[in-house]
């Protein structure tokens, strides 16, 4: 790695301000920006940690809502989420034991690596991604490969999550990486269904727009067996053809509306 | 002997005591004063000429001691192949210079064309960041076939890509195509054999030092043979006299073949030490082993089997391109050859077989041998076609096996691919894998999967391999550059305990307790007593090292032969001390004793004349007693064993699954069944990783697309079953006098075709009789892609 | 450069470091614990597996300034206070569920965390828990062994042969 000054502020207004700096960078859990950082692909000359903050730690539930501080681990949210069984279970697949012991909600939601697992829960919920300057609904967050509505220095402190009647979350595992190849978070509302797909498409993160329909009518596994995702968009690698993504895709549906509870 | 020592015995290992309490001493945790590090600036491109190389602004920058470019040892030898093969028109291999840095031409993406040595190592990694090279990119040389048909080369100065072209045994070739002709069936299938990256977990790391009061140089290194490296720094590439070269091979974190060989780092921190004055150190990153270290297999073969319409086998003929990768690693080409070729007979009795071999450089990592070395992709070829060709003529497949068995009236056999086997009992296999499988319970278990929507197969398989490696005189003809006996010096203590200095080493297979098992049986005293020692050039004699299945076939038969000697002489001052003759002296549970007396004496208190030879017949006897031995084996040995794998394929995926895994195997004697036990199991979960997860892919470019774990997909716990292993069917070696064959590499061997003989089996049970191959790895993509097609 | 203390193993330290100093770094090269080991650049061979207040996390993948403060335990800190192995120790050696050694800490560092959560493991439990340590020697079926045994559970079931 290249050199860097480290801060560990202990409030939000302290971190901004540490973030203000040319070439600071926020650090959450550290499970990605740190291998990064270790193959010279990142060089900020400053870190300001966010997991010092106690207002950016905790799982919560009030009013149907379930809110999770932006540094929250994975591990905590497994533990503690159990108002919300498919978050806790998506959260409790992410990665391994060791790594779920520091990564972070707000750390993986600000990367938006197209194979991880929370944009999928954030957009199939229709989160609110709450920053240190404003709130982000989920729709508008997610805006490509590894991009986000964030601006520069901008801090996710929060995540407000509407628990859904029914959801579950299933993951078809890259064998390498234990990354999506294909997941797909389904989420049950007394106001219709959400279905959001990360791994598969070459734009990250995405809703699945006919499935929602149909299963809305019919929230059952085989609502989507006459429907297909145009494999165009879908990645094409190593571990997988736009093709067998695409079919993915739709088992996978199938899969999380079955086990739904 | 109490059942808890001894051979047959497994007592817990020794060397976990420090391995479960952090007091490991790998070579990265070995610091020295004064110490500096290493980092090589390393190629991005495949193929690329080097038109200069600028060190100035690295030289400047803080810290930095030193800058090598290949320019600093265009004097110096290149890494030599050990093993000249000659193409079938009797032309030697192409031999082209592996040079310590690239010199001239950069040859495949992570080549090394320069190294900073400065006082840490993010500053020499910075410093490296700014040596500015100028290579000018060249097309790259990957397809084995595009390779062979012409265009670029990977070295211009051979003008061409082809290594050799190699044929065995030529004068059956005239036969074998006769029969093949002429023959009733003939199965024919193309597969690959896909290439691996050994990935020990620990990382490959040297350290060099040299002590300019002495003109003496030490090398820390994680080697699986401390006395080879030496003998290939020394003779072929620095010049150095042995005598002033100490290597020393530390715990070493697992090697699987590929820290057998002498990699140029080696030669680079001994040269840069010398120029320093001071230690200099490396260790790869997880990403350089991927693109440095030497990778596996990548063999693509088409093989024939020519058969009566009952089975019965008449010939066999394979064609297989090997990729050697940019440069010949040390053993690069037995592996495709003596190693493979020489066991395409299987456990057969076939007639009549011919292989041919086109060695191929290509813009890739070197490809030497990695766990199996050559047997697995011969045992691959030989029963996936098997069992393909049982399905083509509506066959049991372990029936048109057995059909084919050399019996075991038979041994010794000489087979078709020209290896005499000493012993063997594959019916005996087979049937044991029958009741320990529970074959017969199959198709219940079929049923019950059928019910969940998944897919249930089974794959069966039969193995034979030739390891123990190997006979001086044997593989010197066959065109070896080395010897491959080994050696141990066995030193009784004044006070009786013992030391072994023995030329294997061990890195994973548990030496330091096996070896001390046969000791004490022997001499009959407390295994406790006897302590191993083993890595260092400068304490042990010269072996070859541990690979190919040889510690205990090969070096531990020179510790039998020189605890032998340590008998006699022990016998002698033991007939001395009693006032007896020699020949009267009986001896048994460590006492020496005269029949039909009560004299006796314990092999404590003859240790301790020897050292202090106080009335002692100088004129008949040395002082002392410490013997060495070395032991050259009379031939290979030849394990065998027969596997079953049930799989369950969810179709709506394509993701295998493995359910069971029944290993049966032939190791001859056994000295220890829980290391055993343990080396087949690690065996099993790379022929699996093989058959259904790792792949090191490079793209038209020569770029590595699978270059770190994230893309290469290492077997994990979840991946795996618990293993059913049984070596009770044992038909000892008879050439060596522990009557042991070896059991590091079978795993990795018998496996694979297993693995893949199941997933055929179960998409056939649901249907897919279309599908006759799936190329490994089985992943699932491509079951799903063979199963829509 | 940060200065930072912790305890390590129950005894206080202290450093002065860079700022992109790891904390395997500072664990092996500042304080010579070269018990827990650098497997690989994409944490995920969890062979630098520490705990750090009270849970396992990657040594490799946290900056040693993150754990200022913290209490942290490696495989040196494992064994017994008279030095006698440990139980999940000698069930490792026990069982035969380490051959090269080298993933061993981290095999060792994570069991401990498991058993902490989850006293009586199944199988499947102690493979998925095992997600982020590879281990090539093995092919794990003895450290599932070791694992379960180490759990007080009865392993003879678990058959090899």
């Amino acid at each position: 790695m290249y050199d860097f000054s480290f801060v560990k502020p202990g409030t939000v207004a302290d971190a901004v301000t540490a973030l203000a700096s040319e070439d600071a960078q926020a650090l959450g859990g550290g499970q990605t920006l740190i291998p990064t950082m270790k193959q010279r692909l990142a060089s900020p000359a400053k870190l300001v940690s966010l997991t010092g903050i106690a207002d950016m730690q905790g799982v919560s539930q009030s009013g149907g809502v379930l809110s999770i501080g932006g540094a929250t681990t994975h591990a905590a949210v497994s533990a503690q989420a159990g108002g919300f069984a498919g978050l806790a279970a998506l959260a409790g697949g992410i990665g391994d034991p060791a790594v779920r012991n520091r990564g972070t909600i707000g750390g993986s939601l600000a990367n938006n690596d197209p194979a991880a697992c929370y944009p999928s829960a954030a957009l199939a919920t229709g989160a609110t991604i709450v920053t240190n300057t404003r709130e982000i609904a989920a729709d508008d967050f997610f805006q490509g490969l590894f991009e986000t509505a964030l601006d520069e220095g901008e801090i996710i402190t929060a995540v407000h999550m509407p628990i859904p009647e029914a959801s579950n979350y299933q993951k078809f595992e890259q064998p390498a990486s234990r990354f999506a190849l294909v997941g797909v978070f389904v989420a049950k509302y007394a106001s219709g269904v959400r279905v959001a797909v990360t791994g598969a498409s070459e734009g990250g993160v995405f809703r699945w727009s006919e499935a929602e329909a149909a299963l809305g009518a019919n929230f059952s596994p085989d609502a989507v067996s006459g429907l297909s995702v145009a494999p165009g968009d879908m990645i094409e690698d190593l571990h997988g053809s736009k093709a067998y993504r695409a079919h993915l895709v739709k088992v996978m549906t199938s899969r999380a509306v079955a086990a739904a509870g | 002997m109490p059942k808890d020592s001894g051979i047959g015995a497994s007592p817990k290992r020794r060397e976990d005591i420090r391995f479960l309490t952090g007091l490991g001493q790998y070579t990265d945790d070995i610091s020295l004063t004064g110490e500096t590090h290493a980092v090589f600036a390393r190629s991005q491109v495949a193929n690329g000429i080097i038109k200069s190389i600028d060190t100035s602004a690295a030289e400047n920058m803080p810290g930095v001691l030193a800058v090598f470019t290949g320019d600093d040892f265009v004097d110096v030898g290149g890494n030599p192949a050990g093993w000249l093969i000659n193409s079938r028109d009797g032309e030697p291999m192409k031999e082209p210079k592996r040079p310590v840095l690239a010199h001239g031409k950069v040859r495949h993406v992570g080549d090394a064309y320069a190294a900073v040595i400065a006082e840490t190592a993010e500053q020499a990694r910075d410093a490296a960041e700014a040596i500015e090279a100028d290579i000018d990119e060249q097309p790259a040389v990957v397809d084995m076939k595009s390779a062979l048909a012409g265009g670029a080369l990977v070295h211009d100065e051979i003008g061409t890509n082809q290594c050799f072209d190699w044929g065995w045994i030529e004068d059956n070739r005239a036969a074998t195509d006769a029969a093949i002709k002429s023959a009733p069936h003939v199965t024919t299938l193309e597969l690959v054999n896909n290439r691996l990256v050994p990935n020990a977990m620990e990382p490959r790391a040297s350290t060099g030092v040299f002590d300019p009061g002495t003109g003496d140089y030490t090398l820390y290194t994680t080697s699986q043979n401390p006395h080879l490296t030496r003998l290939l720094i020394c003779a072929f590439v620095l010049g150095i006299p042995e005598n002033k070269l100490r290597v020393v091979a530390p715990d070493v974190g697992g090697g699987f073949g590929s820290k057998i060989y002498h990699y140029g780092e080696e030669a680079l921190v001994l040269s840069a030490a010398k120029k320093l004055g001071r230690p200099v150190r490396w260790t790869a990153s997880r990403s350089e082993s991927f693109l440095t270290d030497a990778h596996g297999r990548d063999h693509v073969t088409k093989i024939e089997i020519a058969c009566e319409k009952d089975g019965t086998f008449l010939a066999f003929r394979t064609e297989t391109m090997a990729n050697v990768g940019a440069y010949l690693s040390n053993f690069s080409t037995a592996t495709p050859t003596f190693l493979h070729g020489t066991l395409m007979a299987g456990n057969y009795t076939v007639p009549t077989l011919y292989v041919n071999v086109k060695a191929v450089f290509t813009n890739t990592a070197p490809v030497d041998a990695y766990r199996g070395a050559g047997r697995p992709e011969a045992t691959y070829s030989l029963e996936r076609a098997i069992d393909k060709c049982a399905q083509e003529l509506g066959m049991d497949p372990l029936a048109l096996r057995r059909k084919n068995f050399i019996k075991p009236d038979q041994f010794p056999y000489a087979a078709a691919a020209g290896l005499e086997y000493d012993t063997g009992n594959y019916h005996a296999l087979v049937d044991k894998l029958e009741e320990l499988a529970d074959l017969s319970g199959f198709e219940a278990r079929r049923a019950a999967t059928k019910a969940t929507g998944k897919l249930r197969g089974i794959g069966v398989n039969t193995y034979i391999e030739a390891c123990g490696i190997a006979p001086s005189n044997l593989v010197g003809v066959l065109g070896s550059r080395v010897g491959l006996y080994d050696a141990a010096t066995v030193r009784v203590n004044a006070t009786g305990n013992i030391s072994v200095m023995v030329g294997a080493h061990s890195h994973g297979q548990g030496h330091e307790t096996a070896f001390p098992q046969v000791v004490a049986d022997m001499l009959g005293i407390d295994e406790g007593s006897i302590d191993i020692v083993h890595g260092d050039t400068s304490k042990i004699p010269f072996g070859m090292g541990t690979y190919g299945s040889r510690s205990l076939a090969v070096c531990g038969s020179a510790v039998v032969r020189a605890t032998e000697k340590i008998i006699n002489k022990a016998k002698k001052i033991a007939a001395h001390m009693m006032e007896a003759s020699e020949q009267d002296v009986e001896f048994s549970e460590g006492q020496f004793s005269i029949a039909g007396t009560d004299k006796s004496v314990g092999f404590g208190d003859v240790a301790l004349k020897a050292y202090i030879p106080h009335n002692f017949p100088i004129e008949d006897i040395e002082p002392g007693l410490e013997e060495t031995a070395f032991y050259d084996p009379a031939n290979f040995t030849y394990p065998a064993g027969a596997y079953a794998c049930e799989v369950e394929v969810d179709p709506d995926t394509g993701k295998v699954t493995i359910d069971r895994f029944t290993a049966v195997d032939d190791f001859g004697n056994v000295i220890n069944p829980m290391i055993v036990t343990g080396q087949v199991h690690g065996g099993l979960a790379q022929g699996i990783g093989q058959a259904l997860l790792e792949n090191c892919t490079y793209d038209e470019n020569g770029q590595i697309l699978s270059a770190s774990f994230m893309d290469y997909a290492m077997p994990r716990a979840s991946d795996l079953p618990l293993y059913t292993v049984d070596h009770s069917c044992q038909t000892p070696c008879t050439h060596n006098p522990l009557g042991v064959k070896g059991c590091g590499e079978a795993g990795a061997i018998g496996s694979p075709p297993a693995v893949v003989n199941a997933v055929i089996n179960a998409l056939h049970s649901g249907g897919h009789t279309d599908v006759t191959h799936i190329d490994m790895p089985v992943s699932p993509a491509r079951v799903w892609a063979a199963m829509n097609s | 450069m940060t200065k930072l203390s912790m305890t390590v193993n129950g005894k206080p330290v202290s450093g002065n470091v860079e700022g992109r100093t790891l904390l395997v770094d500072f664990l092996r090269q500042d304080l010579h614990l070269t018990g827990t080991h650098v497997g690989c650049d994409t944490s995920q061979c969890g062979a630098c597996t520490v705990h750090v207040n009270g849970v396992a996390v990657k040594s490799c993948t946290m900056l040693a300034a993150e754990a200022d403060g913290a209490d942290v335990a490696t495989i040196e800190g494992q064994a017994n206070a008279d030095g006698s192995l440990n139980v999940i120790q000698q069930a490792f050696q026990d069982h035969h569920g380490l051959q090269c050694g080298f993933c061993t800490p981290g095999m060792v560092m994570a069991t401990a965390d498991l058993l902490k959560n989850n006293p009586t493991p199944n199988e499947a439990d102690v493979r998925h828990h095992l997600d982020g340590n590879i281990c090539r020697c093995t092919g794990y079926h003895n450290i599932v062994k070791a694992v379960l045994a180490a759990s007080g559970q009865d392993v003879d079931a678990v058959a090899a042969e």
